[in-house]
């Protein structure tokens, strides 16, 4: 049945004076849009194909195109969106259910925007840390509650520390497997994490050969699907992590199709070749906190106690109580993920309205954490959407030890938030398992420009703390007195443990 | 001297270099102009090889001992003394064509002319050349081998 009550999301434009005919839109769009007519000599574009990916936009030469989202193509009505109408087309035409890749854009809250930072002033001073030693370095890991040491003139730490994370910007690049990215992207994110210092995470795609010589800087996954977990793969990362949840889409499980199921991949995540990669919606071996701290130990004894173990989960209803129960269960560190966390394929409804902000999730997990007496036993790992520097060293005075990017990850990698991640043709070589695209993203820029991004991170976090007159992130660390909300209600405020602005 | 590294996996093959050889060689040095105007009179000193996913970006490889200057009956095939690349001297070409079937890389073809040789000239007063500078993967790095 033809598509006709379908409408091209995107309208693209062609400078006729500008377009040389080069031909190198025609040739660097997956999606087949531009198409080069041999008898009129001529490129034409096909709209309809379009996502809004802008890869013929930043390839053209000459800045002949420009990609135009379609604004006035329905009836304005402020209930029926034009995406709301879209999608039931969609559904009324093909049946089933909708899909999306990356993290909620919906316009709702971003509650960063609504927190404000300190600065010194008179009172205190400011410390510049140009000038003056500025202290990142952040351990993730259990702290014990009291240090006992042997006296003496050279004094001993008798108190053994249980394994940790040493990372040299609070800041971790998240959870993203081989088979949802090209191993080109995974190979980028576990190179600029080794060289910065700080880990990059397999997800749940095992850990490919290729990647194995940067395992100390990775933290492995074990997902419900247990893709590529043996004994081998715990021992070779940094740290284990268990994964309960995503924000995208808390309570589903995940779907790698057969064709995406490359003989690569299929060794890497030690599954026969071309089948569906199926992670299930719960592990079916935890069904409880105790089923939880069983899974917790047995991977602890697998490591011998050497390496920190870590559950991830999605923030949702509840969240304090759950995580609380994860730190009882054992471990080391808790990862929340907020509901503006990304993916690379989720049902839309889930991704869209599953979920709580992170800001929320996280000031109540710091908060009961606290008042419970067992904040020291384990790290908080928030991840969600930090799109900047800003918004890490709020989290941080919020209550987190460390943020994980994904989405700014990716981005600093060239994607444009097309959020066709799921359909495998990504233009830009990142979410897609395709030769003639992955080749597109030279594992030598990404990791220039991953690297780049955490440096520059790392220097506006100083700034910013300087500012404050904070010499270490761990000063910072749930120090919601630098925090100061605006345009947020009196239970909000108090929800996030933060006084108004003027206060 | 400066040697154009080809790095085949890498190559999208978009094209870009060959976009910007064209506009490099033309009169006009506008791109705009140089497709319009000039496009017919140019062909570029790169050449994207394709087949099906590969592709790469081949040049003239500037031989050490360079085929195509043996086989020159005019010696108008010859190497530039100062930056050691092989250049076409177009004066004293005569379209013989034997440097073509010398060439062990297939980088030299007839000019647009159909009467002379053309090739990379490894652009000429520029320190990078275009097809390097504009290549948006990194497929084409500029090397200097130290030999002079």
């Amino acid at each position: 049945m033809p598509e006709w009550l379908t409408q091209a999301e995107f309208v693209i434009e062609r400078d006729p004076e500008r377009c040389i005919q080069c031909k190198v839109c025609v040739r660097q769009c997956a999606n087949e849009v531009h198409r080069f007519d041999a008898e009129l000599g001529e490129v034409f574009s096909d709209s309809d194909k379009c996502v809004g990916c802008h890869r013929c936009v930043s390839l053209c030469p000459t800045n002949a195109l420009s990609v135009r989202q379609v604004e006035l193509d329905f009836r304005s009505n402020a209930n029926w969106t034009p995406q709301a109408i879209r999608n039931i087309y969609k559904q009324a035409e093909q049946g089933g259910v909708l899909l999306t890749g990356m993290g909620n854009p919906e316009p709702l809250p971003v509650y960063w925007d609504r927190m404000l930072l300190n600065a010194s002033q008179v009172t205190n001073p400011s410390i510049d840390p140009l000038r003056e030693p500025m202290e990142l370095l952040t351990y993730l890991g259990a702290k014990p509650t009291r240090l006992k040491y042997e006296g003496g003139d050279e004094p001993r730490l008798e108190t053994e520390l249980g394994p940790q994370l040493e990372l040299q910007v609070p800041v971790m690049f998240s959870t993203m497997s081989y088979g949802s990215i090209s191993y080109n992207a995974s190979l980028a994110l576990a190179r600029a994490a080794s060289e910065v210092g700080t880990y990059a995470n397999t997800g749940e795609g095992g850990l490919h050969a290729g990647i194995r010589p940067f395992a100390k800087n990775m933290i492995v996954q074990v997902a419900s699907g247990r893709f590529g977990v043996d004994a081998d793969y715990l021992n070779a990362a940094a740290a284990v992590e268990i994964k309960i949840g995503q924000g995208a889409k808390p309570g589903i499980g995940g779907h790698l199709p057969g064709e995406k199921v490359t003989a690569e991949i299929s060794a890497t995540r030690m599954i026969p070749l071309g089948t569906d990669a199926i992670s299930p919606a719960p592990h079916h071996d935890i069904y409880s906190i105790e089923d939880l701290r069983q899974l917790i130990y047995a991977i602890k004894e697998t490591t011998r106690y050497r390496k920190p173990v870590g559950v991830k989960i999605a923030a949702v209803h509840h969240i304090a109580a759950i995580a609380s129960g994860a730190v009882r269960a054992g471990a080391d560190f808790v990862a929340i993920d907020g509901y503006r966390g990304g993916t690379g394929a989720a049902p839309t409804m889930i991704r869209n309205n599953v979920g709580i902000p992170i800001e929320f999730a996280l000031a109540a997990v710091d908060a009961r954490l606290r008042e419970e007496g067992i904040r020291q036993d384990a790290s908080l790992v928030v991840a969600g959407s930090f799109r900047c520097a800003a918004d890490v060293v709020k989290a941080i005075a919020l209550g987190a030890d460390a943020c994980y990017i994904g989405t700014g990850a990716l981005v600093a990698m060239g994607c444009h938030l097309c959020q066709k991640c799921y359909t495998g043709r990504c233009n830009w070589g990142i979410a897609t398992q395709d030769p003639y695209l992955t080749r597109r993203l030279n594992p030598n820029i990404a990791v220039r420009r991953l690297v780049n991004l955490l440096e520059s991170w790392r220097h506006e976090i100083k700034e910013i703390m300087g500012g404050m007159g904070i010499n270490a992130v761990e000063s910072l660390r749930g120090n919601r007195d630098h925090l100061r909300g605006i345009g947020l209600t009196d239970r909000e405020l108090n929800a996030l443990g933060i006084q108004m602005a003027g206060e | 001297m400066k040697r154009i590294r080809i790095c085949e996996e890498h190559c999208i093959g978009c094209g870009l270099c060959e976009v910007h050889c064209v506009v490099q060689h033309s009169r006009s040095r506008n791109i705009i102009r140089a497709f319009r105007e000039e496009r017919d009179g140019i062909v570029p000193g790169v050449k994207v090889e394709r087949d099906g996913h590969l592709s790469f970006a081949l040049q003239c490889r500037h031989c050490e001992d360079a085929p195509c200057i043996e086989a020159c009956m005019t010696g108008a095939m010859h190497r530039d003394p100062e930056t050691g690349a092989v250049l076409c001297d177009t004066e004293r070409c005569v379209g013989c064509w034997m440097c073509i079937m010398a060439c062990p890389a297939g980088a030299v073809q007839r000019g647009a002319s159909g009467k002379v040789a053309s090739k990379c000239d490894l652009c000429i007063g520029e320190d990078v050349p275009v097809c390097v500078a504009n290549c948006p993967n990194e497929a084409l790095v500029l090397e200097d081998d130290g030999d002079d």
